[in-house]
């Protein structure tokens, strides 16, 4: 294992329906990368063997749990940590069955790109179908398609040709910008860390060299409005670390996009007051300039009233007051979801009380419309209206995923049900909702 | 744990990439400020081992210039190294944390656990941890497991909800969307917090070099007293003793991970520093509980099976 030290980190997840090879993939990717140790490869290997297996099954390198290893089926999303001399990378390991779509839905909201596997004997089924929904939907910077298990068929260069076309007509009726397709074998690792001598007829990259290459996309983020979400305020007093920091008083929270400057003018929110940064801390340390993902401690240079929830933001950050939300979810919960509920929304550093006022439209995954629906059910995707006891300051989710994006908590059991996208009607919204609307018309049927 | 300007890991180039250790730390950073806001007693696990000596010090850094707002507990085997036992102590101390230690020994003297016959008390460390929850009344509870240990942690999330019992059920686990936790649970409930979940060994070992984080001395190179067992080393003493045909070696050794003395082997090395360390965990061809630890060689299973009853 070798990490450059300033090595940039790039976070990835698999998709792809059950046994298309996401976690042999996964597995061949840490080996080929010589992120297996020692140990760990003998310990998959003795399991194996007694299996009657003649090769090492790479799978059982993220099948962490018992009842995984039995089944020889992924349930829970497994992160795995491997660096190549270019990059570092975390992976997300997402298991493939529908009813575990929500922890697909929990491996893209982080990733900076998002494989989708796809069994070549089988094509594209639903699963590709609304995985393809979901990275659209959760704007995955990058966007991989890796063709699978080339060396089952005879003919695979006629079979990539063809899906290659089809999958990229898919990805259009999405709205997907990016999509790379490369045709590999997780088994055999073709075109998985080189390129393979078995397909001379695929002229791209292998997926690790992809993945080496891509931006990431923390920087992509700084260069966005500056937004800080207040975490907690640092009052000291006489408890202070440092006897000559008793006056202190900063706004702690992790910078969520955008860049910071001492002498830089600030809007609070939701006090409407202007003022200026005085001091950056980390730590104890200060900084100048700070930018998306730093945590830090901003003081200002007037004592206005500010609390956890609150946004420290750049003049023109566009978040507007609102206490009607309209939103994407993907809905997670077994419990459904119907007009009139209770909730509770998390958007930024904020828990508010909520009431879902309509709901507006169910996406079909066969047809690529909108539905009407009075209820979703676990895993559906749709557009909701959620009242709100206070306002938030939101923007749309495209805009800035940061202030865009939100929670819905079940008030009572305190269970995660839905991963929401703010909905910005008045700009033109790229991927599976800008498509759908023009396609389809509008979401409010 | 300075959190004073001598810290090289914060003190960014001019480019505006963030490295791996700047991402992690402000991630920890984050996850404890919104935690700890949300949580009304939370509570620190600490060994005093290096992991959650690195996240006291995430701790420190996260409410700077605010004390830490938390109190720190250690479950304490009774086989702990002396050594180690010193720093936890001195390490409270210089923090103000307040320190709670629920003991094994306490339980085993008065009958509420009895030792195994393998004599580790590792598994043993469950039921006084659980108590000291509930007793405590705490709903936050910091751990400072990472994913890249082994294969049950890979799927733990960052906030992990834990029932009545303190049991863990990785089939039922809540999805964490964005960097946006749910803390909530019912009342009996807790979260287990693991603010270290993305960092690997190496990063760990980078941090402690950058940040200058003193460790219990027993993480670098000494000489010491050890018997081969199992292929491990272990240190003789109180609660290692030589049985026939072990004979006792004087090695220059460190340690890789600090738990029971009884079941927690030695490296041979030479590594004096961080430094020394770093370069010797990128070459490893171990991991390191796989090259120390014994409870995690019984079976394939054992983490997730201790996982589940409620353990760290
Ligand atoms: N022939 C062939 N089989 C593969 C390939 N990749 C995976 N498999 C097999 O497909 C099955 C399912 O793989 P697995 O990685 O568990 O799929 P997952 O459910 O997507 O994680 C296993 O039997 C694998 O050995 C491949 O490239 N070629
Ligand atoms: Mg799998």
């Amino acid at each position: 294992m070798s990490v450059d030290t300033r090595g940039s980190l790039l976070r990835i997840a698999t998709a792809g329906s059950v046994d298309d090879g996401k976690s042999t993939l996964v597995g061949r990717l840490l080996h080929d990368t010589k992120n297996i140790l020692v140990d760990q490869l003998e310990a998959i290997e003795r399991v194996s063997q007694a299996r009657g297996l003649d090769s090492a099954d790479l799978a059982l390198l993220t099948d962490g749990l018992r009842a995984e290893r039995e089944q020889g089926i992924t349930i829970d999303v497994a992160y795995r940590y491997f660096a190549t001399p270019a990059r570092n990378f975390i992976l997300a390991d997402c298991p493939g069955h529908v009813q575990y779509t929500r922890n697909t839905v929990t491996g893209a909201s982080t990733a900076d790109a998002l494989i989708i596997l796809v069994d070549v004997e089988h094509g594209i089924v639903e699963q590709t179908r609304r995985h393809l929904a979901v990275a659209a939907l959760l704007g995955v910077p990058h966007l991989i398609v890796a063709l699978n298990k080339i060396d089952l068929v005879p003919d695979a260069e006629q079979r990539f040709a063809q899906l290659n076309s089809d999958l990229h007509e898919l990805a259009d009726q999405f709205g997907v910008l990016a999509l790379q397709t490369i045709p590999i074998s997780a088994l055999r690792g073709d075109n998985v860390a080189e390129k393979s001598p078995n397909t001379p007829w695929y002229e791209g990259p292998s997926l690790l060299e992809w993945l080496e290459t891509l931006p990431d996309s923390a920087e992509l983020t700084q260069s966005e409005r500056f937004a800080f979400p207040v975490q907690t305020v640092l009052r000291p007093q006489s408890a202070a670390v440092d006897p000559e920091l008793v006056d202190y008083r900063g706004y702690a929270g992790q910078i969520a996009a955008g860049t910071v400057r001492v002498g830089g003018t600030v809007t609070v929110q939701p006090a409407g007051r202007q003022t200026t940064v005085e001091g950056i801390d980390l730590a104890g340390q200060p900084l100048e300039v700070a930018v998306a993902g730093q945590s830090v401690t901003l003081r200002l240079s007037d004592q206005i009233d500010i609390t956890r929830g609150d946004l420290i933001s750049g003049v023109d950050t566009g978040a507007e007051p609102s206490q009607s939300v309209e939103a994407v979810v993907c809905w997670l919960d077994e419990k459904p979801l119907h007009e009139g509920q209770r909730v509770l929304l998390k958007h930024t550093t904020r828990v508010v009380r909520g009431i879902v006022g309509s709901i507006d439209g169910r996406l079909n995954l066969d047809s690529l419309s909108a539905e009407s629906v009075d209820s979703f059910g676990l895993n559906d995707i749709g557009r909701i209206t959620v009242r709100v006891a206070e306002p938030i300051f939101g923007t749309g989710y495209t805009q800035s995923h940061a202030l865009g994006s939100f929670l819905l908590i079940d008030p009572q059991t305190g269970r995660t049900q839905a991963a929401g996208m703010i909905q910005d009607d008045s700009v033109e919204t790229p991927g599976v909702l800008g498509s759908l609307k023009a396609e389809h018309g509008d979401w409010r049927i | 744990m300075t959190t004073t300007a001598t810290s090289t890991v914060t003190s960014a180039s001019n480019s505006s990439a963030l490295t791996q250790l700047q991402r992690l730390e402000a991630e920890s950073m984050h996850i404890f400020r919104e935690t700890a806001s949300e949580g009304e007693r939370p509570v620190l696990l600490f060994s005093g081992g290096k992991d959650s000596v690195v996240m006291l010090h995430l701790a420190a850094k996260a409410f700077w210039p605010c004390p830490i707002p938390f109190p720190v507990l250690h479950v304490d085997t009774g086989h702990n190294f002396p050594e180690v036992l010193d720093f936890r102590n001195r390490t409270a101390e210089r923090l103000k944390v307040r320190l709670e230690v629920a003991s094994v020994q306490d339980y085993i003297d008065d009958g509420r656990l009895s030792e195994r016959p393998d004599g580790t008390r590792n598994p043993l460390q469950t039921v006084p941890l659980l108590d000291a929850i509930t007793d405590g009344r705490h709903d936050v509870v910091y751990g400072g497991a990472r994913r890249d240990e082994e294969k049950a942690r890979a799927k733990e999330r960052i906030i992990s909800l834990r029932d009545e019992f303190g049991q863990w059920n990785p089939r039922d686990q809540r999805p964490e969307l964005w960097s946006l936790y749910n803390t909530r649970h019912r009342p009996g409930e807790h979260v287990r917090v693991f603010p270290l979940s993305n960092w690997t060994e190496l990063d760990i070992w980078r941090y402690i070099a950058a940040e200058n984080i003193e460790l219990p001395p027993l993480y670098y190179a000494h000489e010491r007293d050890v018997i081969l067992r199992d292929g491990m080393l272990l240190a003789v003493g109180e609660y290692v003793t030589p049985r026939d045909g072990e004979d006792i070696e004087r090695r220059t050794v460190r340690y890789r991970t600090v738990g029971d003395m009884s079941c927690t082997g030695a490296v041979e090395s030479p590594a004096a520093n961080a430094e020394d360390v770093l370069a010797e965990v990128a070459t490893s061809t171990l991991t390191e509980r796989g090259a120390t630890r014994a409870d995690d060689r019984m079976s394939e299973a054992a983490m997730e099976d201790r996982k589940r009853e409620g353990y760290f």
